[in-house]
């Protein structure tokens, strides 16, 4: 068959498919989409799993491994019969968050966290785009098996040049279609009923070649049987593992899948549809696996050795002259590829463009204003050029693999890869506990260890991961090698790479969940698609779950602050007997609840919340969270006056605290001057009066003379009462210039009792002293000691009112300090005034014999205060004792 | 002045030597106690013409005493002299408050001292 038929019937194709798409979108528009969105369409869509991996490479694959290929279609077939509900769980997210992707999901429910986003997309594009560049190498050798005219020459001579226009054609195919629109629900009509089309065409083409094979070729089914029989696909031994590890990730696969995740969810029109793709799409695959096994038996019957078995299903009718049947066929992929091509670049592009173009362009152009017009703009044109970009990376990675068999694992490779999702995925929308740095965690552990011990050995010894890092681990480390991690040797690579990527993905997930507490954006995100049927199956349906105690306590903490909230619902689940945060939404609960929110919000608004939250929500959850963030603020501000208020009250009462002092200082002043002028007056008033005497009357010279001395010792006592005031104020204000000298201290005391001898002369006073303690030298100012000490014999001199008075005078020193007591045998002070005795003016007695003013203790207080040392009144001395302190070494 | 009795409550002896020669001087017989303390039962026992106080006293206040002679129906008429050395204007309204007839300040001229007594006197008889 000319090379230009071919390709003119595949323009022919692609030209109808454009029709189709173009129809479709139109009616859409129209309105009449009715017609477009059947379940049937629905599940033709889904065939997009075949791809051109399964349309050619499934035959192949049979005449290599035997009956393994079929673990391809069981396990979605297993996941759509046996587990189809959480397709409609997943439909059902998808459409209450308008989810536009995989990636989008994976975002949304952990807290609309962009970084998940962007390592879903990226994990997705690199697994996807060696998928891509599979599906341009089959489309290639496909056009090559035509190209020449042997069935064995499939060696075109410019394979890049086909693959180039394929790449470029189906970029355009997908641009036109992928990005006409840009609604929120991401729907393509147009594509998904040329997909569809494309659907069918893949199963009649399949099924013919089938029935040619068994009846035109073989004998009918009997002859196909003995054959099989006699053929090693019969021998080839099952194991058990890899049937178990296949069958698992082709089911997780067709959950994760960025293209399968667009059909079955984004494009999903009706619910209900899932019901019926339940049965209907593994009987899709069912049917396209139905001549998988004849095909290949019949193949290596009867092609020469070495023929390629991928393309038996071109090559078998091709040498038998079936050149109109070769052409379904060759359509039959073609239309696996394109269809799978297409809605891969749209689901990545999709991602790409969410997830990485955009938030990076509004980053970068933040400052300027943009009209939403231009935003819109921007989606599309980042999605168009993302398109392009997805099919450039598959061309650029077909070109550089140079189409080797490498290529042919890359199909589980991928699905090894993107099966890294499901941790997330399933724990997200099952599991509230789950969080984003759960998610963050399992997915990079997971995608390290398949990047590591799959993705990057498959481009072979020698390619992106050396061999010495193969033999002997990474870094030398020998338990780290791609294909025995841990040192666990013997498992086929896919296997190894399957079991320890999701088994340590899983564990990084739990444990990142359980070590950390949601956010609570992912907390409400959580609830939304764990909770997903409840939410919708009308009121009361909030009435009693667990998630209204959680949501709940989102709010709460919106408007308590998290560490108020969290004690109080925690104390509330205690006092029912609960562990955790989540007590049961009790009315006593509730009614408790709402009194402690009404403290924050204010009665009537804690109750309208309430009530939204616990009775059916017509509004919505999201816009209570907002009013309670609100709330939130203005306690913080309020918060913040109050602090405000309390720093102001605060410094009134300091300042009233001043002020009460002064106002006690204004009374000691007060009565301190009282005290003065009392002290003055008297002297004066016996001045004034005897000289006023002397001057008005003629007196013997005896009684002149005793009154002139009155004057002369009231003049004296004036005097001295002025020079006591001046010391105490110099002394109370340390201004006092000390004259610190050295002196034996046996010498002051001595000058001392000399000193105060010629206080009431008269007196029989005998003083006590021990000499030997006596002898010491004292650093300090030794006449204001002298003053202190001579103070102290004179008021005993003064006051001992003893019989036979006596003063002992004891010296001892004691930590660092000498103590000299002065005590003597009189009646000593009495208890309540001892603490009076060194405050200004105290004179106990009447002032017949004392002669001072009051003043000789506070200026002993004083002094000693000045020296570093300290003057007390000893009680239980039997007498008045005074204790003087006096530091040994020399202050300052 | 003559023959009049005086009693004056003084702690200062200096002070209490010169009101007694100056009240001497014109013929009255001065009582001096140094303290107030049983200064109710002297007086009572022996009223006097008057009573010179000083407000002052080291051991009770000579408002006290004033109270408690105000108290006694002997003495609640008993012209009384209060003099004080802190001279403020607060005194002596407490003074008159209690009952004082007269208010002195210290330092005091003798002639102010001696027709204060004599205005007592001439006012109680």
């Amino acid at each position: 068959m000319p090379f230009n038929v071919l390709v003119a019937v595949s323009l022919l194709y692609v030209g109808l498919l454009f029709g189709v798409a173009f129809v479709a979108e139109r009616r859409a528009r129209g309105g009449s989409a009715v017609w477009l969105r059947t379940p049937l369409v629905y599940t033709l869509s889904l065939s997009i799993y075949c791809t051109a991996w399964t349309f050619y490479g499934a035959v192949g694959y049979a005449a290599r491994s035997g009956l393994e290929f079929l673990t391809i279609y069981l396990g979605p077939t297993l996941v759509f019969v046996g587990w189809w509900w959480i397709l409609r769980k997943l439909v059902r997210i998808g459409r209450a968050q308008r989810v536009t992707s995989i990636a989008d999901l994976i975002s949304s429910r952990y807290g609309k966290s962009n970084f998940l986003g962007v390592v879903v997309t990226v994990m997705a594009v690199l697994a996807a785009t060696p998928y891509i560049a599979l599906q341009l190498q089959s489309v290639t050798l496909s056009f090559g098996v035509f190209a020449s005219d042997t069935p064995e020459g499939w060696a075109l001579p410019d394979q890049g040049a086909t693959a180039l226009w394929v790449a470029a054609g189906l970029a355009l195919f997908t641009i036109l279609f992928g990005t006409r629109n840009l609604d929120a629900n991401e729907r393509h009509h147009g594509i998904v009923m040329a997909i569809a089309v494309e659907a069918v065409v893949k199963l009649i083409a399949l099924l013919a070649v089938g029935i040619f094979v068994v009846w035109g070729v073989a004998g009918g089914v009997a002859d196909i049987l003995a054959r099989i029989g006699a053929s090693p696909i019969a021998d080839w031994p099952l194991k058990p593992g890899r049937w178990a590890g296949l069958t698992f990730v082709s089911a997780a696969a067709i959950l994760t899948l960025p293209r399968m995740f667009q059909v079955m969810v984004v494009e999903n029109a009706d619910e209900r549809h899932v019901a019926t793709a339940s049965w209907a799409f593994p009987l899709y695959l069912m049917l396209m696996s139905l001549f998988v096994v004849p095909i290949a038996v019949v193949g290596l019957g009867i092609m020469p050795l070495g023929s390629n078995p991928d393309l038996f299903v071109l090559t078998i009718p091709l040498s038998q002259g079936a050149g109109k049947l070769a052409l379904l066929a060759f359509l039959g992929g073609f239309s696996s590829a394109t269809s799978m091509v297409i809605v891969a670049a749209i689901a990545l592009s999709t991602m790409v463009s969410n997830h990485i173009v955009t938030p990076l362009w509004l980053a970068l152009r933040v400052g300027s204003a943009r009209a939403p017009g231009d935003v819109r703009g921007l989606v599309l044109m980042s999605r168009r050029l993302s398109i392009g970009a997805v099919l450039a990376l598959g061309y650029t990675y077909y070109h550089l693999s140079g189409g080797s068999a490498a290529l042919a694992a890359i199909g589980l490779i991928s699905f090894v890869g993107v099966a890294q999702v499901l941790p997330a995925m399933v724990g997200g929308i099952y599991w509230r506990g789950a969080t984003h740095i759960g998610a963050a965690l399992g997915l990079i552990t997971g995608f390290s260890i398949w990047l590591y011990c799959l993705f990057l050995p498959s481009f072979g010894e020698g390619g992106l991961i050396s061999a010495r890092v193969m033999a002997d681990g990474l870094f030398g480390i020998y338990w780290l090698r791609p294909h025995a991690l841990f040192g666990i040797t013997g498992l086929d690579p896919l296997l190894h790479a399957l079991l320890w990527s999701m088994l340590l993905n899983t564990a990084a997930f739990l444990i990142g969940s359980l070590a950390s507490f949601p956010g609570p954006m992912e907390r409400l995100q959580g609830v939304a698609f764990v909770n997903i049927f409840d939410q919708t199956s009308g009121p009361g349906g909030w009435a009693r779950s667990a998630a209204e105690a959680e949501d709940l306590l989102s709010m709460s903490q919106r408007i308590l602050g998290p560490e108020e909230a969290q004690r109080f619902f925690q104390a509330q689940a205690a006092a029912q007997g609960k562990l955790g945060y989540l007590p049961d939404p009790t009315p006593d609960f509730i009614a408790r609840l709402e009194r402690q929110l009404a403290g924050s919000v204010g009665a009537a608004t804690a109750h309208a919340m309430i009530s939204q939250l616990s009775g059916g929500a017509t509004v919505s959850v999201q816009d209570l969270i907002a009013v309670a963030g609100e709330a939130q603020q203005i306690k913080e501000y309020s918060a913040q006056l109050e602090a405000k208020s309390e720093e102001l009250a605060r410094t009134a009462r300091a300042l009233r605290e001043a002020n009460d002092k002064l106002t006690g200082l204004s009374v000691q002043k007060d009565a301190f001057l009282s005290q003065i002028s009392h002290e003055l007056r008297t002297p004066m008033t016996s001045i004034r009066a005897f000289s006023e005497i002397l001057m008005e009357t003629d007196l013997p010279d005896e009684m002149r003379s005793k009154y002139a001395g009155i004057i002369h010792d009231e003049t004296r006592r004036l005097t001295r009462l002025l020079d006591d005031l001046l010391d105490l104020s110099v002394l109370e204000n340390r201004k006092v210039q000390l004259t610190i000298g050295v002196a034996n201290l046996h010498d002051i005391i001595t000058k001392a009792v000399t000193s105060a001898s010629n206080t009431r002369p008269e007196r029989v006073f005998v003083v006590q002293r021990d000499a030997s303690a006596e002898h010491m030298p004292v650093f300090t100012d030794t006449d204001r000691l002298l003053q202190v000490f001579i103070n102290l014999v004179s008021n005993a001199r003064k006051y001992c009112d003893a019989e036979r008075a006596v003063l002992r005078i004891e010296v001892k020193k004691r930590g660092g300090f000498v103590e000299v007591d002065f005590i003597d045998n009189g009646a000593g002070i009495p208890k309540t005034s001892q603490a009076l005795i060194f405050e200004k003016f105290a004179r106990l007695t009447d002032t017949s014999h004392a002669g001072g003013a009051g003043l000789g203790l506070a200026i002993c207080r004083e002094i000693m205060a000045n020296l570093g040392g300290s003057i007390d009144y000893i009680p239980g001395q039997g007498g008045a004792a005074f204790r003087v302190r006096l530091p040994l070494k020399r202050s300052g | 002045m003559h023959g009049k009795h005086v009693v004056l409550i003084e702690d200062e002896p200096n002070i209490a030597e010169a009101i007694r020669f100056i009240l001497a001087r014109v013929g009255a017989r001065v009582t001096h106690l140094a303290t107030g303390a049983d200064a109710v039962a002297v007086l009572a026992a022996e009223p006097p013409d008057v009573l010179v106080l000083d407000l002052m006293l080291p051991d009770r206040s000579g408002l006290d005493i004033l109270a408690d002679l105000r108290a006694e129906p002997a003495l609640a008429a008993l012209p009384v002299l209060m003099l004080t050395a802190r001279g403020q204007s607060r005194d002596r309204e407490a003074a008159e408050r209690a009952g004082a007839n007269a208010f002195l300040a210290k330092p005091f001229a003798n002639s102010d001292l001696l027709s204060a007594v004599r205005a007592l006197t001439m006012g109680g008889a």
